[in-house]
């Protein structure tokens, strides 16, 4: 009796595990991508992928949203790792040697032919594919890509008595106006701060907003070098938290990321660095009239890239490939990429795409998204290494420790730079 | 000082403590009934709307991330009380070789949690073909210490008298468990049924780590992933995604709380 | 007795396996993954002797996270038990509202703690966050609690003791409920104020629930990193890092998998020297049997 008992139970446990073992369904094609964007972008992927699944019937494309860039790099590793990894991924640009170090992508190039190298490859914004090509291959093609830029409270300029039109060019036009941004209530707490460059969450991203700017590349183009306390890097670290401290014009410590638009649009701050992406949020929610501009120059004009990029994972059969390659070369095509761009605020990444009519109408209303690409002639490559997650993290925790004042710039960095050389020296 | 000035000091810091607990719950409810505008404003006549749920119901696949924790909840919680049973009653009622030592490796796993351990179940649930299934996530969870002590030690309170009674008629260990132990046991299982069901309702870290698509995933990852910061967080619509997915759980326990008490007490877990 | 042993193995068997599976061998697996290399790309694991445990000692990150994670318990498991065993004396009584009360105590159980993240940030935000509008009605500036090394680990602790002290209240409310009514009864007529009473009698009854619950919230401090992953990252500059969450940073966007082993490792070793702790505090305290 005990026995049947047993048996009874073992085959119940059996059939519960069963009936939630059932694996998740398979499809031809999966597609992890991060937005970061709100969820409004999410639904443009699901639309885009049902077009071409409209059109191209033998495909099945199921998109997986995997929140950040931070979560899906290591959603996509994870799965890579654990041995059922997607087809196709949008991920950082940044990862790419991270990718190919851990031999989980496999390059574009074999899967397209020369004719189509030189004409796919070849217009894409050359600063965006400087963190997409490697060793003579391209290993990433960009699609959600952006960089920084700085948005501006025209109704703040007024207030303060600046021309509403006119945005900082330089750093030091910056904190000159930002000096008179900075409103102080009688008991002599600030209401308004001048400027706010969000230095917790992605601090790496921003600092090399200066740091390009200041001729500080921080990383060699082969990814296992770092240039972390040059004179230049530590003069740029010292610009930003100067900000907070010698000039009063931000608030002291590292400020969220994800609260800078809140703290724009709430008045908090007059001025604020962000990613492009950032830009339909914005133009949705700003209850003022607002501006788009460079980050300000310091010898030059200057600013990362940023953004995803499509990459073809390695562990997929030949046409699951040869089909991702296809969906990948319809995404970027300029009709997409208008209604890509035009629902997030991405950089839409090839020059054809700004004369498609939908990109040229949708530039007359909001005259802020062809900053983004006007900034692409000054933009470097953002960080990208082997073993990106570490040295970014040490990187962003020497910024952070700067910001928050418990080091200075140069013995902040230069510990980072030993640091990362202790990692990156593996790969040399 | 008089007794009811006391009284009412104390009745002042209960409420405060009461406003204070509440207040996250309060900013979620105020966020998600308000257009984005009013997420810092706390104007009396800011316009209510409800436009905020469907936005965000649109945009994830809540209901299926709602289907998934619940599959999840209730297989781990249905394994674990059955688990558990069999080796409390065992811990509880017979004597073997081997007894202490088996206990302790039991009571090692109140302390040493499957949780700390990812990067190894990890390679578990690869190597067993569970990853991105409901059954990977739930699995290093359903054999619980926890539980099995919890069970054995209300086990031990069951007069022996009735154990022998039942035996004398000719009942079998299985009768003698479901007609005896269980249902002298109960508040102990409806007590454990909570501490394992919000537990699960809650974890994070594993299933983001073990979960890869919208058909394994469970709320709190799909909460997490739906209100990535990088482009600005959005509380209004965030916020209503938390309220529709924890509301049912909220109500369950405005409905039962009593019970839950009074389980807990009859659970006598001292 | 042959019998019984036999039908004891039986029963035990299905917790057994899973245990092996899933608890007990994985610490062993992860013991011996610490004497080997991280594998990368195509390198195999190569064995490291105790070179990841070299690494450990020469990692300030480590240590520094040791170091928040033991001042996070310190902070966090005396002030949630102790709201809880507050907030169960307030609803036990016969005060008005006390539904309503128990309710408000207990919403961030259900609340998932990754959600309510989000709104926490917003309540630390400088400037138009809830908590520096509140400290605007009464004059006072801007704090920037989560961006500042010295106050971010506090701004996450509390955090941690919103979510928990309500859950802890449901254990001290069934055990104040199971305190007969007339011990202190008894207490009040011998003459006893409120503050002796629950000195000389609530108290002592209370002490194994408030092992139980230590358990709980040892275990708590060491595990619940939710917070921190949606709030902080661990930042600025380590200051929110605690030991589980640089562990999963170690272990899933690091890849460093043998590193990672090493940690929980030290985790582990944590944890059972506590427990170790507890069972003989337990047993001296307490008659389980």
């Amino acid at each position: 009796m005990t026995m049947s008992y047993l048996r009874g139970l073992t085959l119940g446990a059996a059939a519960t595990l069963a009936l939630c073992a059932a694996p998740a369904l398979a499809l031809d094609l999966q597609f992890y991508f991060p937005v970061a964007v709100g969820g409004g972008a999410a639904k443009t992927i699901g639309e885009l992928t049902d077009a071409y699944m409209a059109q191209h019937p033998d495909v099945k494309i199921e998109p997986v949203y995997t929140g950040s860039y931070v979560d899906t790099i290591a959603k996509a590793m994870t799965a890579a790792k654990g041995g059922n990894p997607p087809q196709l991924a949008v991920i950082g640009a940044a990862e790419m040697f991270n990718l190919i170090g851990e031999d989980v992508i496999a390059p574009f190039d074999d899967y397209v032919s020369d004719a189509d190298k030189a004409a796919w490859f070849g217009g894409f914004y050359p600063a965006f594919m400087e963190n997409s090509q490697a060793f003579g291959k391209t290993w990433g093609i960009p699609f959600q890509r952006s960089t920084p830029v700085m948005y501006w409270n025209k109704e703040a300029f007024r207030k303060a008595g600046l021309d509403p039109e006119h945005a900082p060019a330089s750093w030091d036009e910056m904190v000159e106006m930002a000096r008179k941004l900075t409103v102080k209530d009688a008991s002599g707490q600030v209401t308004q701060w001048g400027v706010r460059i969000p230095t917790a969450g992605l601090p790496y991203w921003l600092y090399q907003g200066v740091a390009i700017a200041n001729d500080a590349i921080l990383a060699s183009a082969d990814g296992k070098t770092t240039a972390f306390n040059s004179p230049e890097a530590i003069e740029a670290a010292q610009k930003l938290v100067d900000l907070t401290t010698a000039q009063g014009v931000m608030e002291k410590g590292t400020l969220d990321w994800g609260a800078t638009p809140k703290a724009f649009f709430e008045g908090n701050a007059a001025m604020i660095w962000t990613t492009t992406g950032n830009l339909t949020n914005i133009t949705q929610n700003a209850p003022f009239p607002f501006g788009v501009a460079f980050l300000p120059a310091i010898k030059h004009f200057g600013a990362p890239t940023g953004g995803g990029n499509f990459y073809l994972f390695k562990d997929s059969t030949d046409e699951e490939k040869k089909a991702s390659v296809d969906f990948v070369k319809w995404m970027t095509a300029p009709e997409q990429a208008a209604k890509w761009t035009m629902a997030t605020g991405y950089v839409a990444p090839r020059a054809e795409d700004w004369d498609t009519p939908a990109l040229k109408d949708y530039v007359a209303k909001v005259p802020g998204a062809l900053v983004a690409r006007e900034q692409l002639q000054y933009a470097k490559a953002e960080l990208t290494v082997y073993q990106n997650a570490q040295i970014t993290q040490i990187l962003n925790s020497a910024l952070e420790a700067i910001m928050t004042g418990q080091a200075e710039p140069k013995a902040a960095l230069d510990e980072a730079q030993a640091k990362a050389d202790a990692i990156l020296k593996a790969y040399r | 000082m008089s007794a009811g000035l006391d009284a009412l000091l104390i009745r002042v810091g209960a409420w405060a403590l009461a406003l204070i607990w509440l207040a996250p719950l309060a900013y979620a409810v105020w966020t998600a009934f308000h257009p984005a505008a009013y997420e810092t404003h706390f104007a009396l006549l800011a316009p209510i709307t409800v436009e905020n749920f469907p936005k965000a119901w649109v945009q994830a696949p809540f209901a299926r991330y709602f289907l998934n924790t619940i599959l999840l909840v209730t297989s781990i919680l249905g394994v674990q009380l059955v688990v558990g049973t069999l080796a409390a009653f065992a811990f509880a009622r017979l004597q073997f070789a081997g007894k202490s030592g088996l206990f302790a490796l039991v009571l090692m796993q109140m302390m040493v949690m499957p949780d700390i351990l990812i990067v190894e179940n990890y390679q578990t649930m690869r190597a067993l073909g569970l990853v991105d299934t409901i059954a990977g996530i739930g699995l290093p969870y359903m054999a619980s210490g926890f539980a099995i002590f919890l069970l054995r030690q209300t086990f031990l309170t069951i007069p022996r008298e009735l154990d022998e009674a039942a035996r004398m008629e000719g009942a079998s260990l299985r009768h003698l468990i479901l007609r005896v132990y269980v249902p002298l046991a109960k508040p102990t299982y409806i007590a454990f049924g909570l501490v394992s069901v919000s537990a699960h309702w809650n974890d994070f870290i594993w299933p983001l780590i073990v979960t890869n698509s919208v058909e394994a995933r469970p709320l709190t990852v799909g909460l997490s992933i739906f209100s990535a910061t990088d482009s600005g967080v959005q509380w209004s619509v965030i916020n209503a995604a938390t309220l529709m997915t924890s509301a049912p759980l909220l109500l369950g326990f405005l409905i039962f709380q009593r019970q839950f008490v009074q389980s807990f007490l009859r659970a006598g877990i001292k | 007795m042959r019998r019984q042993t036999l039908t004891a193995w039986a029963l035990l068997l299905p917790a057994a396996c899973l245990l092996v599976v899933f608890t007990h061998g994985p610490v062993l697996r992860t013991v011996l993954a610490t004497f080997y290399t991280t594998p990368h790309g195509r390198l195999p694991a190569k064995f490291a002797g105790f070179d990841n445990y070299a690494h450990l000692i020469a990692d300030p990150i480590f240590w520094q996270a040791l170091r928040n994670n033991l001042l996070y318990a310190g902070l966090t498991i005396p002030a949630s038990m102790g709201l809880a065993l507050v907030m169960a004396l307030l609803v036990n009584g016969r005060m008005r509202g006390r539904g309503f009360l128990r309710m408000a105590f207990f919403t961030p159980t259900v609340l998932p703690l990754i959600a309510v993240a989000n709104i926490w940030i917003f309540f630390y935000q400088p400037g138009f966050g809830l908590i520096d509008q509140i400290r605007g009605l009464f004059g006072l500036g801007a704090t920037n609690l989560l961006g500042q090394g010295d106050s971010a680990l506090y701004a996450v602790a509390a955090v941690a003791v919103w979510k928990e002290a309500g859950f802890f209240m449901i254990f001290y409310l069934a055990a104040l409920q199971a305190i007969p009514q007339s011990l202190i009864e008894a207490a009040r007529l011998e003459g006893a104020n409120a503050l002796q009473i629950f000195r000389r009698v609530i108290w002592p009854l209370l002490t194994p629930t408030t092992l139980f619950v230590a358990v709980n919230a040892v275990v708590n401090a060491f595990r619940l990193v939710d917070h921190i992953y949606q709030m902080t990252g661990g930042g600025p500059n380590n200051a929110t890092a605690l030991l589980f969450y640089y562990l999963y940073q170690v272990g899933f966007q690091f890849w460093d998998t043998a590193y990672a082993a090493t940690l929980t490792t030290v985790l582990v070793v944590v944890l059972g020297l506590v427990s170790v702790g507890q069972f003989l505090f337990l047993d001296r305290k307490v008659h389980y049997q």
